[in-house]
């Protein structure tokens, strides 16, 4: 048997996901989501500034040498945990993992490449990868789309990196040969947008076959990583359903005493620390580069995107028709849980890709 | 303070005194106890030497090496799980120092005497009466036990029984150690829908047990069993187990070497409870990972429910992917064995043995109740039974 992920938070681990939380706390949470979402612009520029000049999570997964804090996949996915838990309108998936992973695999000391990952570690530049959010790791890239829809963040993004044909581009947003045009999007909190770049335009950083595995190794990691953000979502889902029925009196008892209910926010539970474990595996994987990690992260994508999704429904259900208003924010939970088991390739698609890695064939 | 160098020494000088060569198994397995060697976390002189409990893996790792013989946990289960916590928290020290020894030994095997055909899940409505004969003051027991595993082979039991009806049904327990040779005890067979008797019935009629095999205070033996069924569930499904270890690793291998059985609705089914089983393997070793680190969570009360509705989803898969050799079941005789082997037997007796899982131990929906209630924090259902007397509840 090979030696097992470490699947438990270290103390700086600890350290991080307490001064994330306390800034959400503090100045994001979720009725502010809301607010922001309603507003057209969900970002919050202060948050981010905090968040990323503050406390330096968007360098996590960047060396120091190159200006970020040279932790890794494991400290990346408690801040994610936390931005799931307070549905946090960032970039931070797109930007600070799967872009800026996509970067380091390419030639990460030329130049441009160092330049701009300095930028993103220090949150001072935003970068996405020009492709659908759907997009799976394994899947073939869709190059040549024009426009390219369903791109998260690239409204906020001042570089999108463009897969084409012979090779990875960095085009800035602010020049004239992209247009973005905003999509109205199901997950108020991560807007998405058609890109349309010129061809031709931007500077080419990878050349076609080291361009084709750094994405893929993007989208590894996003998608790995994603799964600490449904982790955090499922949490604070389960956690509002918990404390809504334990203060909610029907019947002349607490909601919460009921069995019916009793039995499945415990099954809920079973789940979040089922996923809790899926997610760490695959985050320890990502980190020391082991030859397990797309397993692992298929395996945590199959588990935490249904459970997410599940326990949003479970929210809303629980909290009955409080739960179906406007004003209460377990919608933004199910909308972002919802869109999430389809970000970075969908459940059934991970599963496929779990049968291909385990040699579980379909029917001949 | 021990070590782990202080202990490589001591199992050394055991390995020299007694070589496992020339020893006879269970001379070697007395002598193990005697140096402190047995469980290093109960106290010396009772087969321990006060240690942390995660120091053991350096006494078994030095011991296996040296090709000692192991005492067999799984045949001694209900005693070293259950019996052995619980004597050392409440017995007294001629309790300790006459039943720990040999328990752990496997020279006396236990039972336990807890369900009732009346009382299971409400295992506190057990009606089995302790009188005291006010002469002796011995306790003479009358009453029937059920689902005990081991009773045929069993030398003590552990033992509730009633002790004051008047009392609300909680407070009026007393918890024995039952003598399983005393005269009035008779151990029936209880065959299951596997065909096995792999449990069995006791009958207790007249059964007379000196108060010097009482363990704690008279009325007090629902705290008592507390200890006894912590330990329990705390035993159940904590097995740290290879990728593809537990059951899903046979469907997955006839999945492979049999693509003529492979279905389209089969594979999606192989597919979400592959995931979940890879999924609760790697919970368990999180739970693992946290006692070692010594910050255990709640985490692990969830396990014993996640692995029963696995097992009884993917034996059930199983029977149908075999398709008509999943029509034959190996054998119907009555046996009783000593031990349950999900792993040795027929799809068809794992899918039949698999529904215990849920059951067994505290069923499913007792257990969601006490995750919702201890973990999460739910308020309980409201309950008429705790004030009120055990003889004018109704029955």
């Amino acid at each position: 048997m090979t030696t097992p992920p470490d699947l438990l938070y270290s103390e700086p681990e600890d350290d991080l996901r307490a001064a994330v939380r306390a800034l959400l706390t503090d100045r994001a949470d979720l009725p502010a989501a809301l607010t922001r979402a309603e507003s057209g612009d969900p970002y919050d520029p202060a948050l981010w500034t905090s968040l990323t000049a503050g406390i330096g999570v968007a360098g996590l997964l960047v060396p120091e040498s190159l200006g970020g804090q040279g932790a890794g996949h494991r400290e990346a996915a408690v801040v994610l945990e936390e931005l799931g838990r307070a549905v946090t309108p960032a970039p931070y998936l797109t930007s600070s993992v799967t872009a800026t992973a996509t970067l380091l695999a390419c030639d990460a000391d030329s130049p441009d490449i160092a330049g701009l990952l300095t930028a993103l570690a220090e949150g001072r530049r935003v970068a996405v990868l020009a492709l659908p959010f759907g997009t799976a790791p394994d899947s073939p890239l869709p190059v040549g789309a024009d426009p390219v829809r369903g791109v998260a963040d690239a409204v906020r993004a001042d570089v999108l990196l463009v897969p084409r044909q012979d090779g990875l581009y960095a085009v800035e947003t602010a020049s004239p040969a992209v247009t973005v045009e905003p999509l109205t999007p199901l997950d108020l909190t991560r807007p998405l947008a058609a890109v349309t770049v010129d061809p031709g335009a931007g500077l080419r950083i990878a050349a076609a076959p080291v361009a084709g595995s750094a994405v893929r190794a993007g989208l590894l990691a996003g998608a790995g990583l994603l799964a600490s953000e449904q982790l955090g979502i499922a949490e604070w889902c389960l956690e509002e359903s918990v404390r809504h029925t334990k203060d909610r009196h029907q019947f002349n008892r607490p909601l919460g005493s009921f069995q019916a209910l009793k039995h499945r926010m415990a099954q809920l539970w079973l789940e979040v620390v089922s996923a809790r474990a899926a997610a760490r595996a695959a985050a320890d994987a990502l980190a020391t580069g082991s030859p397990d990690a797309p397993l692992a992260v298929a395996l945590a994508q199959a588990y935490c995107g249904p459970v997410a999704v599940h326990a949003a429904e479970e929210c809303v259900q629980l909290h009955g028709g409080i739960g179906m208003t406007w004003e209460h924010p377990a919608h933004l939970a199910l909308k972002r849980a919802k869109s999430d088991a389809t970000a970075l390739g969908s459940t059934g698609r991970h599963k496929e890709a779990l049968a291909a890695l385990t040699d579980l064939p379909a029917p001949g | 303070m021990t070590d782990a160098t202080e202990l490589r020494t001591r199992v050394a000088e055991l390995i020299a005194a007694h070589p496992p060569s020339g020893t006879g198994r269970d001379d070697f397995l007395r002598a193990r106890f005697d140096a402190g060697l047995a469980w290093l976390h109960y106290p010396q002189g009772l087969g321990g030497l006060d240690a942390p409990r995660s120091l053991q893996s350096v006494v078994d790792a030095g011991l296996a090496a040296a090709g000692a013989p192991d005492n067999d946990p799984r045949r001694i289960g209900i005693g070293l799980g259950m019996a052995a916590p619980t004597i050392l928290r409440y017995g007294t020290q001629e309790q300790k120092e006459r039943f720990l020894r040999p328990l752990w030994v496997g020279d006396e095997v236990w039972c336990q005497l807890f369900s009732e055909p009346g009382a299971g899940s409400d295992l506190a409505a057990l009606a089995t009466r302790a009188v005291r004969d006010q002469a002796s003051g011995d306790w003479i027991v009358d009453g029937q036990k059920v689902w005990t595993s081991s009773a045929h082979l069993a030398r003590w039991a552990i033992l509730i029984a009633r002790t004051d009806p008047t009392l609300p049904k909680h407070r009026g327990i007393t918890y024995f150690l039952c003598d399983m040779t005393d005269p009035g005890v008779e151990v029936r067979p209880l065959r299951q829908l596997t065909g096995e008797a792999e449990f069995n019935e006791v009958f207790l009629t007249g059964v007379r047990i000196p108060d010097a095999h009482r363990l704690g205070g008279i009325g007090e033996g629902w705290q008592v069993a507390r200890t006894t069924l912590m330990n329990e569930r705390v035993s159940i499904g904590g097995a740290r187990l290879p990728r593809e270890g537990g059951m899903i690793g046979a469907v997955a291998r006839t999945w492979r070497e049999r693509p003529e059985l492979r279905t389209h609705e089969l594979r999606q089914r192989l597919l979400t409870l592959w995931v979940e089983a890879e999924v609760a393997r790697l919970t368990a070793e999180r739970v693992r990972q946290q006692l070692v680190a010594g910050q255990p969570g709640p985490e692990g009360s969830g396990l014993k429910l996640s692995f029963a509705r696995l097992n009884q989803e993917i034996s059930g898969l199983e029977v149908e992917l075999l398709g008509d050799e999943g029509l034959l079941y190996s054998d119907w005789t009555m046996r009783r064995p000593e031990l349950v082997d999900f792993t040795g037997r027929d799809a068809g007796y794992r899918y039949l043995r698999s529904k215990g899982n849920s059951i067994e131990g505290g069923t499913s929906e007792v257990l969601l109740n006490i995750v919702a209630e201890r973990v999460l924090g739910l308020p309980s259902e409201p309950r008429d039974d705790k004030d009120v007397a055990w003889k004018d509840l109704a029955r």
